[in-house]
C-alpha cells in the first residue's frame, strides 16, 4: 500500500528514506510543532517549492530538457487565481476557475513552445523559453491594467481559509483551529497529492521512455518512440504541475507579483534546488526545496546573531553581514555540487 | 520477386558534393540473408541509415511490403517493421540492462503513454525481455547498469535490442566487431536462428569472410556508394573485379 503510494520508489538509502520521512512528518505537522506565523509561512513555502522543483525535475532530471520558463508557468497559476478571485470576487469557484484557466493556458503554452522549438534541439528551446519567459515578465510588468504591474495585484480568499474563521473555540496543541490552518494544510495536501502523482508519471512507462531519451534520443526513436512527442507531452505536464503550484501559492499568499512568481531569481533557485538535492530523483526535489527555502528565511537571522557575536573581531563581521546572505548560500551551492555532483540524493544512495 | 519484402530504388544521399549512396537499387525477400559487403566508407551504414531513416534519402525511394516509407520517421519505420542495430554501440547507459531491453518491448507494445500505472507492475514486458537477455547470454547481468557492462556484452545487448524488437527485417551493422572469439558464436548463432526460420528478411554488413560464406544467401558489393555486384556468394566471391577491387587481401586470407 505505502510501496504502490510512493510508486515502487524506494529512497533505497535507510538515510535518505529518514530524511524524507521527518520532512514529511515536520511539514504535516509544522503548525503545531513550529508555531508562529513565520515558521507557517515558511512551511508552506517548503511545500510548494517542493512541487515546484519536482515538476522541474520530470522535465530536467528525467527528460533532460532545459527550460527557464518555469516561473512562467508558476506564474500563470498564480495570477490566475489571482484574476479570478478579483474578478470574479473572493470564493472556491474563483480558485477553481482561476487554477484550472491557469493550468490549461500553461499547458497550451508549453504546447506551442514545445512543437515549435522541442523538434529543432534541446538547446533551441532553452533559448525559446528563455525568451518566452522574459517577453512575458515584461508584459506582465507593462499591463498594469490588468497584472498590477510591478506592484502586484492583491485579493480576498474565501473566508474559511482565513484567520477570521474559527473553527473552534479552544485551541488545540496551543494552536488557534481556523481558516488559517485550513489553508496551510489546503497547501500541504495539495502538494503532496500533486507531488505523489509525479512520482507516479516518472515511474510509469512513460516516465521510463522519458528516461531512455534523456540518456539516448536516437536510440529512442530508433526503437519505435516518437520523441518529440513524449519531450512536449512531460513539458506540458510539468507545466500544468508548476501552475498548480503557482496558484497554492497564490491561496496561500494572498496576493501575486511579478517578484514572488515570475522573478528569473525564483528561475535559479529552481535550478540550484534541483541541483543540490539530486536531479532525476524526485526525492531531490523535496531535499533541495527544503534546504534552500529554510535557509532563504532563516540563513539571514542566523549570519545576524554570528556577526554580532564577532562584531569585535577584524573583517569576519563584514562577511557575516546578513545581506550576505546570498554569497554563503552561492558558496554552499558551489561546495555541494563539488561534492556532491549527483546531488544530495544520488550520494546518499551510493552509500546507502 | 512475388516475396519482396524491402526494395530501395534509386536510392542516394549527397553529403555536399560526396555521394555516399547512389542509385542503389536492391530488393530484399522474406526468408533470405544477405551480406553486404565493400570496403571502409563504401556507404554500408549510409545505405542503413537510409532504409530506416536516420538520414533523409536525397532522391530515390525504400518501400517496405510495397508500402512507400522514405518519408516517414524513425520511429513509425520501427513500428512498420524495420529493426536495426548499430554499427557503434547505441544503448542508455545509464539504465539496467533490462530496462534497456524492457524499453524495446514496451515500445513494441505501445505502452509508452501509459502514465499512470507502474512500469515495474508489466510482467509482461519484463518476462519477454528476459526471455532476451537469456538468448544472448545476458541474463545474469540484468540489473546491471549498461555503463558498467564490458565492450563484449554491450555488443551483445545491441543484437538482443533488436532481438526483441521482432522486426521484419533484421539490419546488423557488424554485429560482431570487437567481440572476443568466445563471444562472437553466441551471436553469430542467433542470426543464423533467424536464417533457419526462413521467414525472416535479414541484412548484415560484414567483414569477416569466413562469416559470411557460412551465414550469406547472397552477397551485395558496394563501392563509392554504389551497387558493384550481386549474387550469389560463390558467384560474387569468385568474379574477378570483386577479388581484386574491393576485397584485396581479404579474400586470400580465407
Ligand atoms: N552524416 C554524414 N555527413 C557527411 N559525410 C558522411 C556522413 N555519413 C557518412 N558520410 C560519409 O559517407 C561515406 C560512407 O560512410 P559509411 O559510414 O556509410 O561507410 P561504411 O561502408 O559503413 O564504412 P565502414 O566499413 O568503415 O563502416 C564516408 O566517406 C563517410 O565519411
Ligand atoms: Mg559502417
Amino acid at each position: 500500500m505505502l510501496v504502490k503510494l510512493i510508486s515502487g520508489d524506494r529512497p533505497r538509502s535507510l538515510i535518505l528514506g529518514l530524511v524524507l520521512l521527518a520532512i514529511l512528518v515536520a511539514l504535516a505537522f509544522a503548525p503545531f510543532l513550529f508555531p508562529g506565523t513565520r515558521s507557517v509561512d515558511t512551511a508552506a513555502r517548503v511545500c510548494i517549492f517542493i512541487l515546484l522543483v519536482a515538476s522541474y525535475d520530470l522535465m530536467l532530471g528525467y527528460g533532460g530538457i532545459v527550460s527557464f520558463a518555469h516561473t512562467m508557468f508558476f506564474g500563470m497559476g498564480a495570477y490566475g487565481v489571482a484574476l479570478a478571485s478579483i474578478h470574479m470576487g473572493r470564493g472556491f469557484d474563483a480558485l477553481l476557475v482561476g487554477s484550472v484557466v491557469g493550468a490549461l493556458a500553461a499547458a497550451a503554452l508549453a504546447l506551442v513552445i514545445g512543437l515549435f522549438s522541442l523538434r529543432v534541439r534541446a538547446i533551441f528551446f532553452a533559448m525559446i523559453t528563455l525568451a518566452v519567459a522574459s517577453a512575458v515578465a515584461v508584459l506582465v510588468s507593462q499591463l498594469s491594467g490588468i497584472t498590477g504591474g510591478e506592484d502586484g495585484l492583491s485579493y480576498k480568499i474565501p473566508r474559511a481559509l482565513t484567520s477570521a474563521a474559527k473553527y473552534a473555540d479552544e485551541k488545540v496543541l496551543g494552536v488557534r483551529i481556523n481558516g488559517k490552518l485550513m489553508n496551510y494544510y489546503l497547501v500541504f495536501f495539495g502538494s503532496l497529492i500533486l507531488f505523489l502523482l509525479l512520482l507516479r508519471l516518472v515511474n510509469s512507462p512513460f516516465g521510463r521512455v522519458l528516461q531512455a531519451i534523456r540518456e539516448n534520443d536516437f536510440r529512442a526513436e530508433a526503437i519505435g518512440y516518437r520523441v518529440i512527442y513524449y519531450r512536449v507531452t512531460a513539458t506540458c505536464l510539468s507545466a500544468v504541475v508548476a501552475a498548480l503550484a503557482g496558484s497554492l501559492f497564490a491561496i496561500w499568499l494572498r496576493y501575486v507579483g511579478p517578484d514572488t512568481t515570475l522573478s528569473f531569481e525564483i528561475m535559479i533557485d529552481i535550478l540550484l534546488m534541483v541541483v543540490i538535492g539530486g536531479m532525476g530523483t524526485m526525492y531531490g526535489a523535496v531535499i533541495g526545496a527544503t534546504l534552500f527555502v529554510v535557509a532563504q528565511n532563516y540563513l539571514q537571522n542566523l549570519l545576524g546573531a554570528a556577526e554580532e557575536a564577532l562584531v569585535d573581531l577584524p573583517v569576519l563581521p563584514l562577511l557575516l553581514n546578513p545581506d550576505r546572505w546570498l554569497l554563503w548560500l552561492g558558496v554552499l551551492f558551489v561546495l555541494s555540487v563539488y561534492f556532491f555532483p549527483t546531488g544530495i540524493v544520488g550520494r546518499l544512495r551510493r552509500r546507502g | 520477386m512475388a516475396n519482396t519484402v524491402l526494395e530501395t530504388r534509386d536510392l542516394t544521399v549527397r553529403f555536399g558534393g560526396h555521394v555516399a549512396v547512389n542509385n542503389v537499387t536492391c530488393s530484399f525477400n522474406a526468408g533470405e540473408l544477405t551480406a553486404i559487403v565493400g570496403p571502409n566508407g563504401a556507404g554500408k551504414t549510409t545505405y542503413f541509415n537510409l532504409i530506416s531513416g536516420q538520414i533523409p534519402a536525397s532522391g530515390g525511394t525504400v518501400h517496405l511490403n510495397g508500402r512507400d516509407i522514405t518519408r516517414d520517421a524513425v520511429s513509425v519505420r520501427t513500428h512498420l517493421g524495420i529493426g536495426r542495430a548499430f554499427q557503434l554501440t547505441n544503448l542508455f547507459p545509464n539504465l539496467s540492462v533490462l530496462e534497456n531491453v524492457r524499453l524495446v518491448i514496451q515500445a513494441k507494445l505501445n505502452k509508452g503513454f501509459n502514465l499512470f500505472s507502474m512500469a515495474d507492475s508489466h510482467t509482461d514486458i519484463s518476462l519477454a525481455a528476459e526471455a532476451a537477455l537469456k538468448r544472448v547470454n545476458l541474463q545474469d547481468l540484468a540489473a546491471q547498469l549498461v555503463s558498467e557492462l564490458s565492450h563484449g556484452n554491450q555488443r551483445k545487448l545491441e543484437v538482443a535490442l533488436l532481438i526483441a524488437l521482432e522486426p521484419t527485417v533484421y539490419m546488423f551493422d557488424e554485429p560482431t566487431a570487437g567481440m572476443s572469439v568466445d563471444e562472437a558464436p553466441v551471436v553469430l548463432d542467433l542470426i543464423e536462428e533467424l536464417k533457419d526460420d526462413k521467414t525472416r528478411t535479414v541484412l548484415l554488413v560484414e567483414h569477416k569472410m569466413d562469416v559470411i560464406r557460412t551465414l550469406a544467401d547472397r552477397i551485395i558489393v558496394l563501392h563509392n556508394g554504389a551497387l558493384a555486384a550481386d549474387g550469389v556468394p560463390a558467384e560474387v566471391m569468385a568474379s574477378d573485379v570483386v577479388q581484386e577491387a574491393y576485397m584485396g587481401k581479404a579474400l586470400e586470407d580465407v
